[in-house]
C-alpha cells in the first residue's frame, strides 16, 4: 500500500484529496488529510463581514464534510516534514511516512513582524479583517464608529488575494455613503507598492476607481512601525501616515512548520517549481495554493487552476508517464467595487489583466476589468461554486489556460 | 515598446520600465538609470546591493525581496531605503537592469 499524504485540508487541500480519491485505486493507494482545525472557512466570504453583508456563520462548514469518505482525517497540528526520511512529524510526535507529499498548508497573517502593530490598541482602533476573529472585531467596531480618518494599510506584499484590499475600500465608500456619514470618513489607503495595484494597466484602472470614490493614495510606502501614542504609521524614510482608524493587511507568511522543516523561504514559502509545482530539490514533494513562492496571486481561483495542473503532474509521475502538463501562473479574480457592481480580471504569469468581456469572448457576459452588475452577482454566486464545485475537484465553466480571446490589448 | 538611451545605446524597456534584455546592461547603464531615479552617486554600499540582486537573479530567476535583502546582503532595512528611496527592492531591481521583482503579485 501506497500512501499520498496531504498537508493542510484548506481549499486546495481539499479540491487534491477530492480529485486523488476519484483517480487512485484503493488497492494500492492510502490518502490522508491532516489539519489543524476543524473549521473550513469561505474566506473570500471575510472581505463582507465588516460591513455586514454576510455573517462570519454563513461561511464555515465542517472541513470533514468536504473530504470523500475513503480519506483519513487527521485532526492535528502538524510540527515538521522531514523530506529525506520521506516522513511527517505531528504536534503529538506521531510519525507518517508517505509515498507522495503534498503541502496545502496556506498562508496566514503576521502581525507580530512590524514594531508596534499588535500592542496596544490592535482589535480597538487597529483592525484585520483576514481572520474570523478580525473580520466579526471590525464588523462591531464599524456599527457604532462616528468617523475619523480610516487607513488601509499593506504592510507588505506578497498577500492572499491582493485585490481584497482594494475591495475593502470600494465597500467602505459605499457603507459610509449608505449610512449618511461618507462626509465624515476619510478613507485612505497606504501602499507599498507604486500604484493600487501590481500590473500597469490594472494599476490605472483601479487607480482612477479610487479617485472617483474619492479614495485618496499613499504610494511607495514602506511600512516600519506603528506608532500607537500619536496613532501614526511611519515608513522607513520616516515619512509617515496619521489614523483614526487603521485596518492593516499585516504581513502574509507560510505556515511555521514550513520554518521548522527547513524547506521555506524568508516568508515561510516553500519554493516550487513554477510549471510542474514540485518542491525544489525535494523528491515526491508537491506544493500548492498559498503555500508556494510562486509569482501567481495566492488566491483560490489559482489554487483552482493549479489543482488541475497538479493532478495532471501527480498521476503522470506515479505511472511514470512523459510530463506535459504545465502551470501557466493563470488568475482570474473578481473584485467587489460598491453598489451592486463588480470588476473581473483574469490573467497568468505573463500577461497582466486586460480589459474585454468573459469567459465567451466579445459576449461575456463577465466584463474584464469594467465595472457591471452581473459581476457582482459572480462574486456572490461564488461561494455557492466554493462549496458545491470548487472544493469537490469538478470541472468549472472556465477554461484551465489563460485565453487571449476577449482581451483588448491596450 | 519604450525604449531609453542608456549608455549611448537605444534600449527595450519592458511594461514596468525596466530593462527589456538584462544582457545590455553594464556599469554604465546602471550609473545612468541611477541618475534618472534620483540616485546621483552609486557608493560600495548600492553595488554591494545591486551584486547580490544580480547573483540571485541569476540562479533563481527573480530577484530578492526586501525582507531577503535585509536577511542576506548585510544591509539593513533603514539603510536600504535611504540607498534607494521609496521602493529598494524595485528600484534596486531596476538599476541592476532585472525585471521588476515577481515577489509582488
Ligand atoms: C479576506 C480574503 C479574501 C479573499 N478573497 C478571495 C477571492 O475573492 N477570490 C479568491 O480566489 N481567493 C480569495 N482569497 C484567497 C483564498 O481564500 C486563498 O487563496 C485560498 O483559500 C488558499 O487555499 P490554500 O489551500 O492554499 O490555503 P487555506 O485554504 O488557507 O488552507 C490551509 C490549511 O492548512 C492548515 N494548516 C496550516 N498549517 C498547519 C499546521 N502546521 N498544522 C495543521 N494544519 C495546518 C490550515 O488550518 C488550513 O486549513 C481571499 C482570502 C482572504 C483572507
Amino acid at each position: 500500500m501506497r500512501h499520498m499524504l496531504i498537508l493542510g485540508g484548506g481549499t486546495a487541500g481539499t479540491i487534491m484529496a477530492n480529485k486523488l480519491a476519484r483517480a487512485l485505486d484503493e488497492r494500492d493507494w492510502r490518502i490522508t488529510v491532516v489539519d489543524g482545525k476543524e473549521e473550513h472557512y469561505y474566506q473570500p466570504g471575510f472581505l463582507f463581514v465588516p460591513f455586514d453583508i454576510y455573517r462570519m456563520r454563513d461561511l464555515v462548514r465542517p472541513r470533514r464534510q468536504y473530504l470523500p469518505g475513503r480519506v483519513r482525517f487527521i485532526l492535528s497540528s502538524i510540527d515538521h516534514i522531514d523530506a529525506g526520511k520521506k516522513k511527517v512529524v505531528l504536534a503529538n510526535g506521531e510519525a507518517l511516512r508517505y509515498d507522495c507529499l503534498i503541502i496545502g498548508t496556506g498562508a496566514d497573517i503576521h502581525p507580530e513582524q512590524t514594531e508596534g502593530l499588535l500592542d496596544e490598541g490592535w482589535g480597538r482602533s487597529k483592525f484585520d479583517f483576514y481572520t474570523p476573529l478580525g473580520a466579526e472585531r471590525l464588523a462591531r467596531f464599524l456599527k457604532t464608529w462616528q468617523g475619523g480618518r480610516l487607513v488601509l494599510s499593506i504592510a507588505e506584499m506578497p498577500i492572499k488575494c491582493p485585490v481584497a484590499p482594494l475591495e475593502f475600500l470600494f465597500l467602505a465608500d459605499a457603507y459610509f455613503t449608505e449610512r449618511g456619514m461618507r462626509d465624515k470618513v476619510d478613507i485612505h489607503l497606504v501602499t507599498p507598492l507604486s500604484g493600487a495595484f501590481t500590473k500597469p494597466t490594472s494599476s490605472r484602472v483601479l487607480g482612477e476607481f479610487l479617485e472617483r470614490k474619492g479614495i485618496s493614495v499613499t504610494p511607495d510606502f514602506g511600512l516600519a512601525r506603528v506608532d500607537n501614542d500619536e496613532k501614526k504609521l511611519v515608513a522607513w524614510d520616516d515619512s509617515e501616515v496619521k489614523y483614526d482608524l487603521l485596518v492593516s493587511i499585516p504581513t502574509n507568511m507560510g505556515d511555521p512548520a514550513i520554518a521548522r522543516s527547513g524547506i521555506g523561504n524568508e516568508l515561510n514559502f516553500v519554493p516550487t517549481n513554477r510549471q510542474t509545482l514540485s518542491a525544489e530539490g525535494l523528491e515526491d514533494v508537491f506544493v500548492i495554493g498559498d503555500a508556494t513562492n510562486l509569482p501567481a496571486s495566492k488566491a483560490g481561483s489559482v489554487a483552482h487552476f493549479e489543482s488541475e495542473i497538479l493532478f495532471e503532474k501527480i498521476m503522470e509521475h506515479i505511472e511514470g508517464r512523459a510530463p506535459r502538463a504545465q502551470f501557466d501562473g493563470h488568475a482570474n479574480c473578481f473584485i467587489e467595487s460598491g453598489y451592486g457592481k463588480g470588476m473581473l480580471i483574469d490573467f497568468n504569469y505573463e500577461t497582466e489583466p486586460l480589459p474585454g468581456a468573459f469567459p465567451l469572448p466579445g459576449v461575456g457576459p463577465f466584463k474584464l476589468l469594467g465595472e457591471s452588475a452581473i459581476n457582482h452577482y459572480g462574486k456572490l454566486m461564488f461561494r455557492w461554486v466554493y462549496w458545491n464545485l470548487l472544493l469537490r475537484g469538478v470541472e468549472l465553466p472556465i477554461a484551465n489556460e489563460m485565453l487571449m480571446a476577449g482581451k483588448q490589448v491596450v | 515598446m519604450q525604449t531609453a538611451i542608456l549608455g549611448g545605446k537605444t534600449l527595450a524597456l519592458d511594461a514596468d520600465g525596466n530593462l527589456a534584455d538584462r544582457k545590455e546592461w553594464n556599469e554604465e547603464v546602471a550609473r545612468e538609470i541611477a541618475a534618472t531615479e534620483g540616485i546621483a552617486e552609486l557608493t560600495p554600499q548600492h553595488w554591494a546591493v545591486i551584486n547580490f540582486m544580480r547573483s540571485v537573479f541569476e540562479k533563481e530567476g527573480d530577484s530578492p525581496s526586501i525582507r531577503r535583502l535585509t536577511k542576506e546582503s548585510g544591509v539593513d532595512t533603514k539603510t536600504l531605503y535611504q540607498l534607494f528611496p521609496k521602493g529598494p527592492a524595485k528600484k534596486a531591481a531596476r538599476i541592476a537592469g532585472l525585471p521588476k521583482p515577481k515577489g509582488c503579485i
